[in-house]
């Protein structure tokens, strides 16, 4: 499919969409699976409901320059709504669905919201709790009217409501939608997102039409996508990599968008899709393999040496058959049978069979997981992007994937590293500005016109960019030795059994770490071992989990003092957590990035057991149950030495 | 609770006496259920409550006494003329079919509303076609309606307890029932399943309209949803009326927590 040139017909997401209305009016556009089967929307049927959606909007007073919050899980009236939204000029303002009132009550006092558009009643619910605290909330629009019977308030509406509202206005005011269309500008604001702020307030990032189209063309034409892709939506919303995918891109080539059911049936509607292009963060693939592994655990012996046997020829040649490199002809004949017997089936049992491209960011992935997916057939890569480049920085081509970078500049990016370390940014695709926040928008983008990302990195020999850590974290151990925690956190977490690490070390003589088990890996590893346990806690407390542990850690030393350099990062001293650590708690953002202030803070007692030698220690804290209720939960947790290796030549 | 007016009486049992040889398992019980309303049934073990409920759906027939339904005085009810006046239940120990799916077993439910006969149906022939389809469509409302689309070609046998229960809940709203009979509904339940499944019973409720009556022993529950409660022991009636009334009653009292001795 030819590149589309960017004229002026195709320049903003609205003009965008009465374009493919005209070329491709029959194409499926959007699919939701509901009461069971996958029900489907044309492009021409989009336009229509997106024209009634803005038309109703308009009779509602809503005007250009307005922003109108998004609350829900991926839904295509939501999707549509954005476009309706963009028809007028104003933006639209997606917000994290599994976040607490009081968390959306920042974001939307922030940006001025008037109008909002909610998936269900439980989105409604959480408006109507904190309604008292935003005086400018005139109209709440709900797209699942179940159990929204009793609810009598005047400025609640339906979405079925706005929309017979909006086809009674068009009728009456003829040409006026296409003027507001033709109205719009590539400079205009077409989204604003929230970054999920680690330290600090959250800030609004504002994207221009012309920001996402751009960063939308160049990821299309460097992975050659056509309006044939079938994608999953399932990631949130106010995520900017979702934007990217399931609106800019979908927007840019005519691709279909397809929503799950619902958050449980995710990996089954997967497998009935089959999507051709595929995005997930490394927890999802680590998830993947583990329950793969588990599985075949539980088969024949027979299977088991089939499956281990093909996974040996896949390791030995699959990535590089993957890459177009030459391979011995027995090689790919007995890759070939492995492809009948084990990858095949594998790939359709994790509905993968039929993706062409896929990409992981987000974190650090490990390279067996990594190297796993690529040996059996599944063109995984990475990708670098923040939300104010609308997650287009760096991206891996084809046939030159390594497992420790996240490749090259994309088309049309400028990526340059500072003096400090710092990795900075220019093209097309960065941010105006953050909302109502000139001194921060000042303090981000240099008098060069380079975004200022907050990570250290390097580009290596064959100019592919590798992420160190965030600037920020990178300090100093007490003598005077580098100290990157991500990058540590990122090893340990490369093991299935670790969920989360967080290691402690600035300024401080040694690094010590906190550790979360994953429950399903580390559960299945102790039921096999014939270890019982009675919950969470329980087996993190085992002593056979310790070990388990230990070993680990151990390992990562031995990387760590490989790696020259930070050899005096190796970890000291580590504990494990008796509880998950939990964005509900404000641990972890809502993206899962560890907030590392807050963490110290709320478990100071066990940072200072840990530097103190203590054996053991004693803590309580504060927990939210998932009803809401708070509570407290203590546990007495060993702490443990893990051995450490000197630098050749060295004493420790 | 808002929106839902409670209406006339539409059960009536007078003088039920129900013997299974020389053990009386209900004596001379007589109680009301009116429209839209949601009655509890409790009472200590032993006391009669599921008998009831299996006289008032026809399984049981009682020796004594008469069952007014929907205006109709009759002796006995038969269990199929049951289902079909619209009455439908769930069991204490489910008794669904647990090598069928899901979606299967809430099929089942919609039997009484099938039309094409038997061979029809095996060979998919003319209407049975076109019913299957309407079934399903309804069948898939229910699933929707009770969060299950996550486990709809599931085994049932595979499923934990918790999800069992509310495929048999499924299941009985399936058939579109004007009154639904519930028998322990929360049993073995954790708190999170229990708030689950009591939101679902008053949405049922207020949502359809279905009236209610329900056997159940967590008393907060009991208290917290229900319009009027009828107090078992023994067999015989101790108490009738709103849970306050009942709370404060000391025959029942005495009941559930002894006598002073």
């Amino acid at each position: 499919m030819p590149a589309m040139a960017s004229s002026r017909a195709t320049d903003t997401f609205p003009r965008l969409l009465f374009y493919h209305a005209q070329v491709r009016g029959e194409k499926t556009a959007m699919r939701e699976k509901d009461l069971g089967i996958w029900q489907a929307w044309t492009w021409r049927e989009v336009a229509e409901h997106v024209r009634a959606l803005a038309c109703g909007l308009a009779e509602m007073g809503f005007q250009r320059g307005d922003n109108l919050a998004i609350i829900g899980d991926n839904r295509p009236r939501l999707y549509m709504m954005m476009a309706a939204v963009q028809c007028l000029g104003g933006v639209p303002v997606p917000l994290y669905q599994d976040a607490v009132a009081h968390e959306m009550l920042f974001v939307l006092q922030d940006a001025g919201i008037r109008f909002a558009l909610v998936e269900d009643q439980e989105q409604v619910d959480k408006l109507l709790e904190i309604k008292d605290q935003l005086p400018a909330l005139a109209h709440l629009v709900y797209d699942d009217p179940r159990g929204m019977r009793h609810y009598n308030q005047p400025f609640l509406h339906d979405i079925a409501e706005l929309m017979a509202m909006g086809r009674i206005h068009n009728q009456n005011h003829p040409g006026l939608l296409d003027a507001e269309v033709a109205r719009g500008g590539a400079d205009d604001i077409g989204v604003m997102l929230y970054t999920s702020g680690t330290t600090g307030k959250p800030k609004g990032v504002c994207l221009t039409h012309n920001a996402f189209i751009s960063a939308a063309r160049g990821g299309v034409e460097f992975d050659r996508l056509t309006a044939d892709e079938d994608i999953l939506s399932y990631l949130p919303m106010a995520w900017v990599g979702d934007h990217l995918f399931s609106f800019a891109q979908a927007m840019v080539t005519g691709f279909t968008i397809n929503c799950p059911e619902s958050g449980e049936t995710v990996m089954n509607d997967l497998r009935e899709i089959g999507p051709t292009y595929y995005f997930a963060p490394p927890r999802v693939f680590e998830n993947l393999l583990t329950q793969v592994m588990i599985r075949m655990e539980d088969a024949s012996a027979l299977k088991q040496a089939i499956f281990h046997f093909f996974m040996r020829v896949a390791r030995r040649s699959g990535a590089d058959i993957l890459d177009g490199k030459s391979v011995p002809l027995t090689q790919r004949l007995l890759y070939l049978l492995g492809n009948v017997f084990v990858y095949g089936p594998l790939k359709n049992v994790l509905g993968l069979s039929r993706v062409r491209v896929a990409y992981t960011a987000g974190a650090a992935i490990g390279p067996d997981l990594f190297r796993f997916y690529r040996s059996i057939g599944i063109n995984l890569k990475q990708l670098y992007g923040q939300t104010e480049t609308c997650a287009y920085v760096c991206l891996q081509p084809d046939g030159q994937i390594k497992f420790d970078s996240v490749g090259k500049p994309a088309p049309g990016v400028e990526v340059k590293i500072a003096d400090n370390g710092e990795i900075l940014v220019k093209g097309p695709m960065l941010l105006k500005g953050y909302y109502k926040r000139p001194d921060a928008t000042a303090e981000s983008i240099n008098a060069d016109g380079y975004f200022m990302t907050g990570d250290a990195g390097f580009f290596d020999d064959d100019g592919h960019l590798k992420i160190i850590d965030r600037a920020k974290d990178v300090g100093k151990l007490a003598g005077g030795a580098m100290y990157a925690p991500n990058y540590i956190e990122n090893k340990l977490k490369f093991f299935q059994y670790v969920k989360e690490a967080v290691v402690f070390g600035a300024n401080r003589e040694m690094v010590c770490a906190f550790i979360n088990i994953d429950l399903g890996a580390v559960g299945n590893w102790a039921e096999r071992r014939g270890i019982a346990y009675s919950g969470y806690a329980d087996l993190a407390a085992r002593q056979e989990v310790y070990q388990l542990i230990q070993e680990c850690v151990e390992q990562v030393n031995t990387e760590l003092v490989a790696e020259g350099m930070l050899a005096d990062s190796q970890i000291h001293r580590f504990l494990i957590l008796h509880k998950e650590l939990d964005p509900d708690d404000g641990e972890l953002t809502r993206t899962r990035k560890v907030r590392r202030g807050f963490v110290a803070e709320k478990y100071a007692v066990l940072i200072d057991a840990l530097y103190a030698g203590r054996t053991t220690q004693y803590i309580v804290i504060q927990v939210k149950f998932e009803d809401g209720r708070s509570g407290k939960v203590a546990a007495d947790l060993q702490i443990r030495d893990a051995k450490h290796f000197p630098l050749l030549g060295q004493t420790v | 609770m808002s929106g839902r007016k409670i209406g006339d009486v539409i059960l009536d049992l007078q003088n039920i006496s129900l013997r299974f040889g020389g053990v009386k398992a209900l004596t001379n019980i007589s109680f009301d259920v009116r429209e839209h309303e949601v009655r509890a049934i409790i009472g200590p073990n032993g006391a009669g409550k599921s008998s009831m409920l299996n006289v008032i759906n026809g399984v049981y027939h009682p020796q004594e006494g008469r069952i007014n339904f929907h205006g109709e005085e009759r002796r006995r009810m038969e269990s199929h003329m049951a289902a079909r006046q619209g009455i439908a239940r769930t069991f204490q120990n489910i008794a669904l079919f647990k090598g069928m799916t899901v979606l299967d077993n809430i099929m089942t439910g919609r039997l009484t509303k099938m039309k094409a006969n038997f061979l029809e149906q095996a060979i998919r022939f003319g209407r049975a076609g076109r019913e299957e389809l309407a079934h399903r469509r309804k069948v898939e409302e229910v699933i929707d309606f009770l969060e299950i689309q996550h486990i709809r070609k599931t085994p049932v046998g595979r499923l934990p307890y918790g999800l069992q229960k509310r495929v048999e809940l499924a299941r009985a709203l399936a058939a579109e029932p004007t009154m639904l009979l519930l028998d322990e509904p929360m049993a073995g339940m954790n708190v999170e399943e229990k708030q689950d499944m009591c939101r679902f019973i008053l949405d049922v409720n207020d949502q359809f309209g279905t009236t209610i009556v329900l056997i159940e022993h967590d008393m907060g529950v009991v208290m917290d949803i229900s319009d009027r409660v009828v107090v078992l022991d023994y067999g015989k009636k101790i108490g009738d009326g709103t849970p306050d009334v009942v709370r404060n009653n000391p025959e029942v009292i005495a009941a559930y927590l002894g006598v002073a001795h």
